[in-house]
């Protein structure tokens, strides 16, 4: 394991070196120390590499991930896992606003809480967070799933496309479009294995399922006249 | 984008380390605010009479006969003394008669603040220059809320600069823009709230005011504010005894709140609070969208 301090290593090059293993991978696990709030950390990764990140990162953290796995042993800024295309990052404290923005793949895991906007366009990853989620998470969310072992806030999936959501509390509020369905058992199946892969020690049972009602998909020819 | 910071003191045992503890968490947010930076510091109380802090475009203001004219004018006792670009007056009047007087009699000098316990220093250019203008770090309060400022909405001038002042010992510091700024103005003129500038953060600033005058308690002032400002805001608010959180209800502007037995801090972003004492097991948190969260001392 090689270990970079962010007090004698600048970020521009931890993140260099991170890189460069996609090239070559001589070294496989990581461990980032100091990190304060630093933004960008561990971007844009193209490796199957492990890395630990001891402290609180700031925005953007594993933005972008391919094949690495990430573990932010504090909390996270803004858009952890943004546009993640594969892989995981796992936060052990708690996210800030727009957690996996539009992501495409891999698994987010929040063991905290997550701020707004959680899972915003999401195109395709899985998110699993232990704690509560604020509002408009899921807005427009195409792909993937979401699952909130707390509660979520106001607008809840609002114009949402195919993104599967549970929440095994309270919702605040459903957004335009965002209706709940039946939890079948493929759902629970699906959930169970889910909750298995993020390490979250959770019943499948207790959580309710959201979905699109797809009634924003089309347009409606009774608003013809409008036009 | 602009960055916000403030402190508020539990500890009465750290209150003269105020300016040490929260110069770093100025010059944190220099990225998210180049362009001119100032604070509000709250204490040296003045109980019976007033402090008003001013400016003067000129380095070489003869401050002390403009507190000689205020003496022979008012018939109050005035001390001063001055801080790089600014005198803080104590004067033995109500604020209200000090400011009526350097309006009338000293129109070319600059209130920033006038109250018992503020005094606001600002400056254009970078936080750690003007941290060090002031010395910031020497000084000593019970609180203490600071801005760095990239300006988007209005020109980079002074008075485009924070913390904003409209009233007695009350002040507000703003990361966002309001939408609804001049035709509140114009209501709150009508009301008799005064305003020095263009600027949208001196609208909320005059409408927490109005709302205080109005009786409202702090946290009903920004209650009502959540629905009287339209915009983006994350606000951080000073009064005499008090200090407030607000986010508008998208909270798209960031904030982050650490609180230990010794204080209470606010910073745009987590880097600005990574230097104060017993940060690693303070409770840090993210405030919630339209909701307010004050701290008063009793």
């Amino acid at each position: 394991m090689k270990t970079l301090d962010l007090a004698t290593t600048t970020l521009r090059d931890i993140n260099q070196a991170l890189h460069d293993q996609a090239a070559e991978c001589t070294e496989r696990e990581w461990r980032i120390t100091g990190a304060k709030g630093d933004h960008n950390l561990a971007c844009g990764l193209d490796a199957a590499l492990s890395i630990d990140i001891v402290g609180h990162a700031g925005y953007y953290c594993a933005g972008m991930n391919k094949k690495a796995h990430v573990v932010v042993h504090g909390n996270a800024g803004q858009g952890v896992a943004e546009n993640m295309m594969s892989g995981s990052v796992r936060v052990k404290g708690q996210a800030s606003q727009s957690a996996g923005a539009t992501a495409h793949g891999g698994l987010l895991v929040i063991e905290g809480d997550a701020g707004a906007r959680c899972g915003i366009s999401l195109k395709g990853a899985e998110i699993v967070v232990g704690g509560s989620v604020g509002h408009m998470s899921c807005f427009m969310a195409q792909a993937g799933a979401l699952v909130v072992c707390g509660d979520a806030g106001d607008a809840l999936g609002d114009s949402l496309y195919e993104t599967r959501i549970f929440v095994k509390g309270t919702v605040a509020s459903l957004g335009a479009d965002c209706i709940q369905k039946e939890m079948r058992p493929e759902h629970i199946e699906y959930l169970t294995d889910l909750l298995n892969r993020a390490g979250i020690n959770e019943d499948a049972s207790a959580f309710k399922r959201y979905g699109s009602a797809r009634n924003l998909y089309n347009f409606k020819v009774d608003n013809v006249s409008a036009y | 984008m602009c960055g916000i910071v403030g402190l508020y003191l539990k500890n009465p045992a750290l209150e003269s380390q105020l300016g040490a503890l929260f110069e770093p968490m100025l010059i944190a947010m220099t990225d998210r605010g180049p362009d001119s930076a100032g604070f509000a510091i709250y204490g040296d109380e003045v109980a019976d009479g007033c402090k008003l802090t001013l400016r003067h475009e000129n380095p070489e203001y003869d401050w002390e006969a403009l507190a000689e004219a205020a003496r022979a004018e008012l018939n109050a006792e005035v001390s001063w003394f001055q801080n790089a670009t600014v005198a803080v007056f104590k004067m033995h009047c109500n604020a209200e008669t000090a400011t009526a007087f350097m309006a009338e009699k000293a129109a070319d000098v600059m209130v920033l603040s006038a109250g018992h316990s503020i005094e606001i220093l600002k400056e254009v250019g970078l936080p750690e220059q003007i941290a060090g203008t002031f010395n910031l770090k020497g000084m000593k309060g019970t609180h203490i809320i600071g801005h760095t400022r990239m300006a988007t909405e209005s020109a980079v001038t002074m008075a485009g600069s924070h913390p904003f002042s409209t009233g007695e010992d009350l002040c507000l510091v703003h990361n966002g823009s309001l939408s609804n700024h001049n035709r509140l103005r114009l209501e709150l003129k009508r009301q008799g709230i005064h305003f020095e500038t263009e600027n949208d953060s001196e609208v909320a600033a005059g409408y927490l005011m109005h709302r205080l005058q109005e009786g409202d308690s702090l946290t009903e002032a920004l209650e009502n504010a959540l629905t009287a400002l339209d915009g983006f805001f994350t606000f951080t608010i000073g009064t005499r005894d008090g200090f407030a959180v607000v986010r508008d209800p998208i909270a798209c502007k960031p904030a982050v709140l650490a609180e230990t037995d010794d204080y209470v801090a606010m910073a745009s972003e987590y880097q600005a609070l990574t230097t104060l004492p017993g940060i690693e097991n303070a409770r840090v948190w993210e405030p919630e969208a339209a909701r307010v969260y004050v701290w008063e001392r009793s």
